[in-house]
């Protein structure tokens, strides 16, 4: 850890670790937290950021350790406990109630009242400006959020973080959804918060952004802290190497077989954005039959959108798409099931699961009609193939009959696996395959989509996570801003050039779509 | 294959598995509860005639309620049900005494079969305007089944000018007569509508069983997204349970004007919430996703049998109300406690596996 130090610390976690049911996300983190700098927090996707942010917000409660704040020991039993001595944060999943308007917002739980406890609208109204115009977003007062863009979204949620007055300011990726001039205002606003003496803690996964604006930085991995550091003493190489580390996590290995024939292709896919311009740009790729094909990309790259349109669930979209060179023209996604593509959502609960249902249900439903003579399910039939999948997959549950939802996190995803399976695919998009679940199901998943690549299937598989995307795929597609900024073979490509080709695309001359 | 863990599982959570077998059967022991009281209180109430007449009570509302069992299972409602019974009933009385008048001196009589597939196909298509509004014109199931009650309700009434066509004995000679048979018939001894009930429920659990459309259905109200993703036609799912609800209705509108003889268009008011309580009871989750039609069958006794034991003790029809109302709360208090129970012992288990 370096010696010299021009800020004071204000905040100081220490041997801090945060277990959840059945994974550990934080292990005995040290973090100092400086006055009157940017303290960035960098590290992949399920690294830990996130809760060790929320512990300081007061969001989440440490499962060990210490939190000092100004030399004292303290302890925060809710986000308003934090929010009263001076922590703020802006969240990276937007926390605005859409049908409110944007002054309402900015001072909800803490509205400006009269003598007789009426909300002071006007008064509200008229300090929001005033933050707001800080921002120069134009953005009123008293317009709806749910009326305004993301990236306008996000600078109302920075709006109200920095009308709470905060000592402390943590900001988890607040331009991800942010255009580069309004990047530009955003960095002016951190400037200006720092000469005040406000500590900020900064998240982003912009390695070009961290090292413009940060003065001090910490590297997380698999939740441990790898590296701390003042940012003048380091560069892209130093923080990507913290990052990746050199110990290799249990990917399967590539048995060397080579892919076959195209498979499938997608040309010209385009997904209008509500708000206006693109969510997905064009994009073209192809797979060959027993190949993985890996898509990198930050948040908001528009992988998830992306692989929506190709299993038919936006009306809007446009584009061809091909299996097994001949064109699919069925718009529903039932059909398009049929025709032998199968999706892996990325949000197991919200589109993967019918959690009430049994473990059994949730693996054919996809596949139903398999089982069917003229209307009846045969029960012999449908539970010999679950036992089947429960057997392949390896997913621990003692009776299928069990609800899904009583199942640990890999497991659940197991079983979302197992459903695309059954519908016998021939090309599986897999969105965040590895996302929330522990390592021995991260192993098996990767085990699966190694064997069923043997088996001669296309994948498809998103992800933010590097090290993923670079040990399983064989060809490595990179989405930035709705378009496909790079193909790489992965034999021929490193971590920093697919690094660099998610960051294209947020210039100034794309950036701003209204 | 799997007895072995969940053997030993069991034991750790036995005092709570007895509360939460009990709170399962929670509708039987209400049904076998009610029963019980009864035939205590009420002098011959387990003879044979009394638990007909009974019988034919509940199984108005048991149609009514296995189709809205369905309908709430996907996370919808159907508030038009008792106005499909007004209106069908109305349709059946009108095609026996009038006909169709085909405007060009010729009026085309219909024999009672069809009848009563004419009248179920009315019922069939109001089912699927609530479906077509819901699914297409995406009108909340709330509000477009609350628009097709007041339509059919204001249909029924144009239908007579809001009088009773009466004395649907038909005429001979027209081949219209033998309306009264679905009412009044028997069949080894039991009413016709009795085993119209036997039929239509056998086939409903089966179809939620063993059949594809079923096992839709609940993942439609499990989760509405993750079955579209899986390829489940959801909006085809959800013209099936209203136009299936309306076949129940249809079912109801036919065998009341059959036992009386008569149509009246206010008939069937209310009736929908009587077969939403009876869901209710027998374990149907207002969230979607949970119920079966066992269940729903006898929470329809529970509730018919209450009211009439009730009304042969005498109790005024004003406390009856409030029971009925406090049977039903108490049902869904239990239900909610079980669920709660169910997810800490479910819990425990996880927690033992490691």
């Amino acid at each position: 850890m370096s010696a010299s130090t021009g800020h004071d610390v204000i905040l100081e976690l220490e041997d801090i670790s945060k277990v959840y049911a059945g994974t550990v996300a934080v292990k005995h983190a040290n973090f100092e937290v400086r006055k009157g700098a940017v303290n960035v927090l960098v590290g992949e996707n399920g690294a830990g950021k996130s809760t060790l942010m929320k512990i300081i917000a007061g969001v989440e409660r440490p499962t060990a350790g210490r939190i000092l704040l100004d030399g004292n020991e303290v302890s925060f039993s809710s986000s308003g406990d934090a929010v009263s001595r001076g922590i703020g944060m802006v969240f990276q999943e937007l926390n605005l109630f859409g049908n409110l308007s944007v002054a309402e917002n900015i001072f909800a739980t803490r509205e400006l009242t009269n003598a007789f406890h009426k909300i002071d609208h006007k008064g509200q109204e008229r300090r929001a400006a005033e933050f707001l115009e800080q921002l120069e977003a134009g953005i009123r007062p008293d317009m709806l959020v749910e009326d305004l863009r993301i990236g306008q979204q996000q600078l109302v949620e920075i709006a109200k973080a920095v009308s709470l007055d905060a000592r402390i300011l943590i900001m988890d990726e607040p331009t991800s959804a942010l255009s580069a001039a309004e990047v530009e205002i955003l960095f002016k606003v951190i400037a200006d918060l720092k000469t005040r003496g406000v500590a900020i803690v900064y998240i982003s996964h912009r390695l070009e952004e961290l090292i413009r604006i940060g003065d001090y930085i910490t590297v997380l991995r698999d939740g441990r802290i790898t590296g701390q550091e003042e940012m003048r003493n380091v560069d892209t190489q130093w923080i990507v190497r913290q990052m990746i580390g050199s110990d290799a996590k249990d990917f399967a290995k590539d048995d060397g077989h080579q892919p076959g024939d195209e498979v499938f292709r997608a040309e010209e896919i385009c997904l209008p954005r509500v708000t206006g311009g693109l969510a997905v740009d064009h994009v073209s790729l192809s797979v060959r039959a027993g190949e993985i094909l890996g898509i990198y990309g930050l948040m908001g790259a528009g992988r998830s959108e992306l692989f929506d349109c190709i299993m038919g669930r936006h009306s809007q979209a446009s584009g061809r798409i091909f299996i097994d060179g001949k064109q699919v023209r069925e718009r529903d996604t039932a059909r398009r099931i049929q025709r032998g593509l199968a999706l892996i959502p990325e949000d197991r609960q919200r589109e993967g699961l019918v959690s009430i249902l049994s473990v059994a249900s949730n693996l054919t439903l996809a596949s139903l009609s398999r089982f069917v003579s003229l209307f009846h399910i045969r029960g012999g039939a449908e539970r010999q193939a679950v036992a089947q999948m429960v057997r392949e997959l390896a997913i621990k549950v003692a009776d299928p009959a069990q609800e899904v939802s009583s199942l640990s996190g890999g497991n659940q995803q197991k079983v979302v696996i197992g459903k695309a399976l059954l519908t016998g695919p021939k090309v599986l998009l897999m969105d965040e395959p590895s996302r929330g679940i522990d390592v021995g199901a991260k192993a098996d998943v990767f085990r699966t989509m190694r064997k069923l690549s043997r088996d001669g299937l296309g994948i498809l598989f998103a992800t933010s996570d590097l090290d993923e995307v670079m040990a399983l795929s064989d060809r490595i597609a990179v989405m930035s801003n709705g378009k496909l900024t790079g193909m790489f073979d992965r034999a021929e490509t490193t971590g920093a050039a697919i690094v660099a080709a998610s960051a294209l695309g947020h210039g100034p001359v794309h950036g701003e779509q209204r | 294959m799997t007895d072995i863990p969940a053997k030993a599982a069991a034991p750790s959570a036995s005092s709570g598995s007895l509360l939460l077998t009990l709170m399962k059967l929670r509708t039987f022991i209400a049904l076998i509860a009610v029963l019980v009281f009864f035939s205590v209180a009420v002098p011959n109430f387990f003879s044979a005639a009394n638990l007909i007449l009974m019988a034919k009570h509940v199984a108005l509302n048991a149609f009514l309620a296995m189709g809205m069992t369905f309908v709430i299972v996907t996370g919808g409602i159907d508030l038009s049900v008792g106005s499909i019974v007004g209106l069908c009933g109305m349709v059946a009385g009108y095609l026996v005494l009038n006909g169709i008048d085909l405007q060009i001196g010729y009026t085309v009589y219909f024999n009672v079969v069809e009848i009563a597939l004419v009248t179920l196909l009315v019922g069939i298509l109001i089912g699927a305007v609530n479906g077509l509004l819901i699914t297409r014109l995406n009108v909340a199931p709330f509000i477009a089944t609350l628009g097709t009650l007041y339509v059919a309700r204001g249909l029924a009434l144009l239908s007579s000018d809001g009088r009773t066509f009466p004395n649907l004995v038909g005429k001979p000679e027209l081949g219209t007569t033998g309306f009264g048979y679905l009412g009044a018939g028997r069949l080894l001894g039991l009413p016709v509508s009795i085993w119209i009930l036997v039929v239509v429920a056998l086939g409903a659990a089966y179809l939620a069983r063993y059949t594809p459309l079923g096992r839709h259905i609940f993942a439609v109200g499990g989760n509405e997204r993750a079955a579209r993703i899986s390829g489940v036609r959801v909006n085809m799912v959800k013209m099936f349970v209203y136009m299936f609800s309306g076949f129940c209705a249809a079912i109801v509108g036919l065998i009341i004007s059959s036992e009386l003889m008569a149509s009246h268009p206010a008939t069937g008011e209310s009736f929908e919430l009587n077969a939403i309580a009876a869901a209710v009871l027998g374990g149907t989750s207002m969230s979607g996703g949970r119920g079966t039609i066992g269940g729903t069958i006898v929470g329809a006794f529970v509730i018919g049998i209450l009211s009439d034991g009730l009304v042969m003790m005498g109790v005024s029809s004003f406390w009856q109300m409030v029971i009925k109302g406090l049977v039903i709360i108490v049902a869904v208090v239990v239900d909610q406690t079980q669920r709660r129970l169910q997810s800490r012992v479910t819990l425990m288990q996880m927690a033992k596996a490691g």
